[in-house]
C-alpha cells in the first residue's frame, strides 16, 4: 500500500514533464491520454485495493520519509522564490511578502521549533477514498477533455501564444498535489501540497497572459496565500502549544481540550480555498482561463481541497465558535451567490456563482458538524464534482462550437446541437431538479439545521433554494425552444467521450445513491462519529429512486404516446402580426422584424454592483468577529 | 359530446370601426347582461376560442391579421360578424382602404345587424352561434363515425 | 380491519379519482361566488367540467410537439405530489415533487418561442421564487410542531398544528394566492378573461393540452387545500370537520382577495411574499426553536 501511494503522489509530478517536453501536438495528445489513463487506473486500483481490504483506517509512512521531508522543505523554499520572482516581475511585490512570511514561519518552526510528535505521515480512510476517486476519475477526465479543447481553443484564439504543453503539465502537477493533500496527515506536508495548488491555479489562471488574466491570477494568489498563512499559523501554534504537527491530533485537541486556534486557522484557510465570501472574487476571476482549468478548479480539485479540509475538521467544529463562523459564512455565501447568479447571462459566470453557492452549502454542512450534515456534505462533494465538471466541459464545447457562451445565444440548442443540449440538460437537472443528487443533499441539510436548531440557517437554505431554482430554470428553459437551423458541431471526439462519461456517471450515481449511502457514506460516518444511521429513511429513498426513474420514463412514454398524433402545426400567437413564421412580426413601420426573446436578469435587484461589495463586507465582518472571538477566547482561557 | 354548446369561448376582434359595436360587446359581459351565465368566456386567445366575434370592417391592414387569427383557432369554430360594418362594410364601405365585410376574407356563419348592434341582438347572435357550434361538432362526429364503419 | 397499508392505498386512490371532481366543483363554486360578488348571475357550478369536456373535443393544433408531452408529464408529477401527500408520506418530498412538476409546465410553455407565453413563463418563475421559501418553511413548521415530516404521523397528533404554527399558516395562506393564481398575484396566467400577456404560460396550449393543464390545476389545488387542512387535523376524527371548515374559510378568503385587488408587478410580489415569509414564517420558526430548546 505504501509503495502504491508513493507512486500515486509522485508519478503525476514526473508525468508533468512529458507534455512539457513533447513538442508534437498529436503525440503529446496520446501521451496525455496514456498518462491520464495510468493515473486514473492507479487511483481506482488503490481505492479498490483499500476497499477490498475491508475499508479500515490505515496510517503509515512512505518509504524514504526522511528524504520526502527534506524535499518538501526544499519545495517550500522553491515555491517561495517562484512567487517572489513572478510578483516582482509583474510589479506586485507586496504579494510576495505573504509568501515569505508564511514560508519562513513554517521553516523556522520545523527547524528550530520544539520536537513535534508525529506518528505517521499518510492516512487512508473513507473520505480519502472518496477524494482519490473524484480526483482520479473526474480530474483525469478533464485532462483528457483538455487535449481536444486546447486544440480548438487556439484555432479560435490566435491572439494568445500556444502554451498548451505548459497547460497540460500544470494539470498533471495539480493531480499530484491533490493526491498528496488528501493523503497527508502531517500538517507540513499538507501545507506544501496546499501551496502547490495555490501556485498552480495562479499559473493556470494567468495562462493567456492578458492584463485581465494576470490581474485575476494575482487576485487568486493573494487570497490563497492568505489561506496558506492561516495554515502556517496553525502549524506554528500546534507545534509550540500542542507539540504535534499531526492534523488528527489537532482535531482531537480541538474537540476534547477546546484548543480552537489551530482549528480556526485551518478552517479559515479552507474558507479562502473554497472561495467563500469575502474570498469569492478569485474563483470568478478564474473564468479568464481556458475552460478545462475552470472545470478543474471548480469541480474535482482546488475548491474541493478546501471543503475536504473542512469535512475533516467537522468533528472539532461541532457546537463551537469555529463551527459557527464556518456555517454562517457558508450559509450566507449559499444565499448571496445564488442571488448573484440570477443576474448573469454569461454561462461560465453562472456556473462560477453556482459553484460558490454550492460550496457555501457544503461549507455550512461541514461547519455544523452533525452527522446528518456531514452525510449531506459528502454527497454534495460527489455530485457537485461530477455535474459541475460536466457542465463546464459542455459550456466550453458550446463556446467552441457556436462562438458564444452567453445563455441568450443558447436559444433552441436542443434543435441545433441535440447532443450538447442533452448533456447540458442532464447537468442542469443534476444541479437542482427534485430527485437528483443536489436536492437530496439540500434536503438532508435542511433537516439537520432544523434539528440543530439554527433558524437563521434554515432561512438561508429555503431562500437560497428558491433563488437557485430560478437561475437554473431559466437556463434550462432557454435550451428547449424553436430554432430553424441545425448547426455544424465541431466538438472533438475526446471531448464527447469525457462528457458522455460524466453524464452516464451522474445518472448512475443518482440511481445508485442508496448503495452509495449504505456502502460508502455510512462507513464514513462510522469512522468519524463511531456510529452511523441513514439520514433519509429507506422508504423515502425508495420513493426518490422511483422519482428519478419517473423523470426519465414519463416524458419518454408521453413522447411515444403523442408521437403519432395527427395534429396541424400552427404559428405562435403574436396578435395575428406574424409574418409567416414564429420568429418575425410586422413592426410599426409595416416591415418584418425579428422577435427577440430574452431571459430575466433582474439586475436592479440582484446585480453584481448591488450585491457583491456588500456581500464581501458582510462576509469579512462575520470572519473578523468570529476570529476575534476565537483568538480572544483562547487567550482568556 | 352532447354538451359542447355549454362552453362557448369567445374571441373578440375589433376591425375598422367606430368602436360603437366594440363597446356594446363589452356591455354584454357586464352584470346587466352577463353572458357568462351561458358559460361564455371572453378569452383573448385564438388558441382557446370557439367563436370568433368580429366588429368593424376589413381594411388592408387587418386583413392578414384576421386571416391569421382564424387559422389559429382550432375547429369546430363559428364566426359571428357583429354590426353593419362587419356584415357589409357599412358606412365605410366606399373608403379607399376598406375591403368590405368580414366575409371578404373568412367565411362568416352568423350576421348580427345594427349600428351599433344592441347587446340583446349580440347575445341573440351568440346564442345562435352556440347552436351552430354544437351542430358543427355533431356533424364532424357523425362523419368520423361513418368513416370508421 | 384494514391495516395501515390498505388505508394508504385507499386514500391515494381516492385522491386520484376524487381530486379532479372536487377541484372542478371548487372551481365552479369560485366562479359562481365571484359572479355574485360582482352582482352577476354567473355560470352553472358544473361549468368547469363543461369547459374541460369541450376542450378535449377540439381540433388538435400545435405549435411545438414537445408541448403536449411536457403537459402530460406536468400532470403526472402533480398527481404524484398529491398521492404522496394523501398517502401519508414525507411533506418535503411532496413539495419537491411539486416543484419538479412546475418545471415541466415551464418547459411546456417556453418550448414555443411565443412572446406571450415566454413572458408568462418568466413571471411564473418569479412566482416560484416568491413562494418557494414559504412552501419549504411550511414543511419545516410541520416538522417542528409535530416532530416529523411524515403526513401519516402528523395526523396522529393530539393538538392541532395550527396552535404551534399560526405564523406558518398565515404565510402559507398568503403564498397560496400566488399558487392558486389569484389576483393580485395572477401574473403568469389568470382565470379571468383578459390579461396583458394574453393567457401567459397557457397561451399556446390548444384543446386537450389546455384541458390537461386545467385538470392538473385542480389536482394541485386539492393538494394545497389538503395542506391547509393538515394544520387542523388531529387524531380526533371530529377535527376533520374543523379542517374542512377551515379550508372553506380560506377558500372564501382567497376569492374575496381575488375580487378586491388589482394585479401587482413582480417586484411588488417578490417583496411582499418574501417579506411575509420572513415575518410570519421566520418569527414562528425562531419561537418554535426557542420552545424546543
Amino acid at each position: 500500500m505504501d509503495k502504491l501511494v508513493t507512486v500515486l503522489i509522485c508519478l503525476p509530478f514526473l508525468m508533468a514533464l512529458l507534455p512539457a517536453v513533447i513538442k508534437h501536438d498529436r503525440i503529446r495528445g496520446y501521451a496525455v491520454y496514456l498518462c491520464g489513463f495510468v493515473i486514473a487506473a492507479l487511483a481506482v486500483f488503490t481505492a479498490g485495493l483499500w476497499y477490498a481490504r475491508g475499508g479500515e483506517v490505515l496510517t503509515f509512512d512512505l518509504p524514504f520519509t526522511e528524504i520526502f521531508d527534506k524535499a518538501i522543505l526544499a519545495g517550500d523554499v522553491f515555491l517561495m522564490f517562484l512567487i517572489i520572482y513572478l510578483s516582482v516581475k509583474h510589479r506586485k511585490t507586496v504579494i510576495s511578502l505573504l509568501s515569505v512570511i508564511q514560508t519562513c514561519l513554517v521553516i523556522w518552526t520545523e527547524l528550530f521549533g520544539p520536537e513535534a510528535v508525529n506518528a505517521h505521515h499518510i492516512r487512508i480512510d473513507w473520505l480519502t477514498f472518496i477524494m482519490i476517486l473524484i480526483i482520479g476519475i473526474i480530474g483525469v477526465a478533464i485532462g483528457i477533455y483538455a487535449v481536444g479543447y486546447m486544440r480548438g481553443y487556439h484555432i479560435h484564439h490566435k491572439e494568445f501564444a500556444d502554451r498548451s504543453n505548459f497547460f497540460l503539465s500544470m494539470i498533471f502537477v495539480f493531480y499530484g498535489a491533490m493526491f498528496g493533500l488528501v493523503f497527508s496527515m502531517n500538517l507540513i506536508w499538507l501545507y506544501f501540497f496546499w501551496e502547490i495548488t495555490s501556485v498552480c491555479s495562479f499559473l493556470l489562471i494567468g495562462y493567456t497572459r492578458t492584463e485581465e488574466a494576470v490581474n485575476n491570477s494575482f487576485g487568486a494568489l493573494w487570497m490563497n496565500l492568505l489561506g496558506g498563512l492561516g495554515i502556517a499559523v496553525a502549524i506554528t501554534y500546534a507545534v509550540y502549544a500542542e507539540h504535534t504537527v499531526n492534523l488528527y491530533d489537532v482535531i482531537d485537541f480541538g474537540k476534547e481540550a477546546g484548543l480552537l486556534i489551530p482549528v480556526g486557522m485551518l478552517a479559515f484557510a479552507a474558507l479562502t480555498k473554497s472561495a467563500q465570501f469575502p474570498f469569492s472574487g478569485w474563483l470568478l476571476g478564474a473564468m479568464a482561463a481556458p475552460t478545462p482549468s475552470s472545470a478543474l478548479l471548480h469541480s474535482a480539485t482546488m475548491v474541493k481541497a478546501g471543503v475536504y479540509l473542512l469535512i475533516r475538521l467537522a468533528i472539532a467544529m461541532n457546537g463551537n465558535y469555529v463551527g459557527q463562523m464556518v456555517y454562517l459564512c457558508g450559509g450566507f455565501t449559499f444565499l448571496v451567490a445564488s442571488c448573484l447568479a440570477i443576474s448573469q447571462s454569461d454561462g461560465k459566470k453562472v456556473l462560477a456563482y453556482s459553484t460558490i453557492s454550492n460550496l457555501g452549502l457544503i461549507v455550512a454542512c461541514a461547519g455544523a458538524g452533525y452527522q446528518e450534515t456531514i452525510w449531506a456534505a459528502v454527497f454534495l462533494v460527489i455530485f457537485h464534482a461530477v455535474s459541475k465538471s460536466m457542465l463546464f466541459q459542455c459550456v466550453g464545447a458550446i463556446e467552441n462550437t457556436t462562438g458564444s457562451r452567453d445563455i441568450e445565444d443558447m436559444e433552441g440548442l436542443a434543435v441545433r446541437y441535440p447532443k450538447l443540449a442533452f448533456i447540458l440538460m442532464v447537468g442542469i437537472a443534476g444541479m437542482f431538479l427534485a430527485p437528483f443528487g443536489m436536492l437530496i443533499s439540500k434536503w438532508a441539510a435542511l433537516k439537520a439545521f432544523v434539528d440543530a436548531p439554527s433558524a437563521l440557517m434554515v432561512l438561508f437554505i429555503v431562500f437560497g433554494s428558491a433563488t437557485t431554482m430560478f437561475y437554473w430554470t431559466k437556463w434550462f428553459a432557454k435550451i428547449l425552444g424553436i430554432h430553424e437551423s441545425r448547426g455544424k458541431d465541431v466538438t472533438q471526439r475526446n471531448e464527447y467521450v469525457s462528457m458522455y462519461f460524466h453524464a452516464i456517471f451522474l445518472i448512475l450515481l443518482c440511481v445508485g445513491f442508496p448503495f452509495l449511502s449504505k456502502y460508502v457514506i455510512e462507513p464514513l460516518m462510522n469512522d468519524m462519529y463511531g456510529s452511523a444511521s441513514p439520514v433519509i429513511s429507506e422508504g423515502n429513498i425508495a420513493i426518490m429512486v422511483i422519482m428519478i426513474c419517473a423523470i426519465f420514463v414519463v416524458p419518454s412514454v408521453n413522447y411515444l404516446l403523442t408521437r403519432n398524433r395527427k395534429d396541424k402545426t400552427v404559428m405562435v400567437y403574436m396578435g395575428g402580426a406574424n409574418t409567416g413564421d414564429n420568429k418575425r412580426f410586422v413592426d410599426s413601420q409595416g416591415d418584418s422584424k425579428e422577435l427577440q426573446i430574452s431571459n430575466w436578469y433582474m439586475t436592479n435587484w440582484f446585480g453584481e454592483d448591488k450585491l457583491f461589495r456588500p456581500a464581501v463586507a458582510i462576509g469579512a465582518l462575520i470572519l473578523l468577529i468570529f476570529l476575534c472571538v476565537i483568538v480572544g477566547g483562547a487567550v482568556h482561557a | 359530446m352532447k354538451n359542447i354548446h355549454k362552453s362557448p369561448w369567445l374571441l373578440h376582434y375589433d376591425g375598422s370601426s367606430c368602436n360603437g359595436c366594440d363597446i356594446e360587446v363589452l356591455a354584454c359581459t357586464t352584470p346587466v347582461y352577463d353572458v357568462e351565465r351561458f358559460g361564455v368566456v371572453n378569452t383573448g386567445n385564438p388558441m382557446h376560442a370557439d367563436i370568433f366575434l368580429i366588429t368593424g370592417g376589413i381594411n388592408s391592414q387587418n386583413e392578414d391579421v384576421v386571416k391569421q387569427i382564424y387559422e389559429q383557432m382550432p375547429g369546430p369554430k363559428v364566426v359571428v360578424a357583429v354590426g353593419t360594418c362587419a356584415c357589409t362594410g357599412g358606412i365605410f364601405k366606399e373608403c379607399y382602404n376598406i375591403k368590405g365585410g368580414v366575409d371578404t376574407v373568412i367565411p362568416v356563419d352568423i350576421y348580427v345587424p345594427g349600428c351599433a348592434a344592441r347587446p340583446e341582438s349580440i347575445i341573440d347572435g351568440v346564442v345562435k352561434a352556440v347552436a351552430l357550434f354544437q351542430e358543427k361538432h355533431d356533424k364532424k362526429k357523425r362523419k368520423e363515425r361513418a368513416a370508421k364503419s | 380491519m384494514l391495516n395501515e397499508f390498505g388505508i394508504r392505498v385507499i386514500c391515494m386512490a381516492l385522491y386520484i379519482v376524487a381530486a379532479p371532481l372536487l377541484g372542478g366543483l371548487l372551481d365552479g363554486l369560485d366562479r359562481k361566488i365571484s359572479a355574485r360578488m360582482q352582482g352577476r348571475k354567473g355560470p352553472s357550478i358544473l361549468q368547469p367540467f363543461y369547459d374541460v369536456a369541450k376542450l378535449t373535443q377540439k381540433q388538435l393544433l400545435s405549435v411545438n410537439r414537445f408541448q403536449l408531452l411536457m403537459v402530460m408529464s406536468y400532470l403526472f408529477f402533480v398527481i404524484m405530489s398529491g398521492v404522496l401527500f394523501f398517502g401519508g408520506f414525507d411533506m418535503l418530498l411532496c413539495f419537491f415533487s411539486l416543484s419538479t412538476a412546475e418545471m415541466f409546465l415551464i418547459l411546456a410553455s417556453t418550448s414555443t418561442h411565443s412572446p406571450f407565453s415566454t413572458i408568462g413563463t418568466h413571471r411564473e418563475m418569479a412566482q416560484m421564487m416568491a413562494y418557494e421559501p414559504m412552501i419549504l418553511l411550511t414543511a419545516v413548521g410541520f416538522y417542528l410542531a409535530a416532530g416529523t415530516f411524515q403526513v401519516s404521523d402528523i395526523i396522529e397528533g393530539t393538538t392541532p398544528i395550527i396552535l404551534y404554527a399560526p405564523g406558518f399558516f398565515a404565510g402559507f395562506v398568503f403564498v397560496l394566492s400566488i399558487k392558486l393564481r389569484k389576483s393580485p398575484f395572477d401574473l403568469s396566467t389568470t382565470h379571468h378573461a383578459h390579461q396583458e400577456v394574453v393567457k401567459g404560460v397557457t397561451t399556446e396550449m390548444v384543446g386537450v393540452e389546455y384541458a390537461l393543464t386545467t385538470v392538473t390545476e385542480w389536482y394541485e389545488n386539492i393538494f394545497l387545500f389538503g395542506v391547509i387542512g393538515l394544520f387542523f387535523v388531529t387524531a380526533n376524527p371530529l377535527s376533520f370537520i374543523g379542517a374542512i371548515a377551515a379550508v372553506l374559510v380560506v377558500f372564501f378568503l382567497e376569492i374575496l382577495i381575488d375580487n378586491t385587488s388589482a394585479r401587482v408587478k413582480w417586484q411588488m410580489m417578490l417583496k411582499m411574499a418574501w417579506g411575509v415569509t420572513i415575518v410570519t414564517g421566520g418569527l414562528n420558526l425562531f419561537i418554535l426553536e426557542l420552545i424546543k430548546r
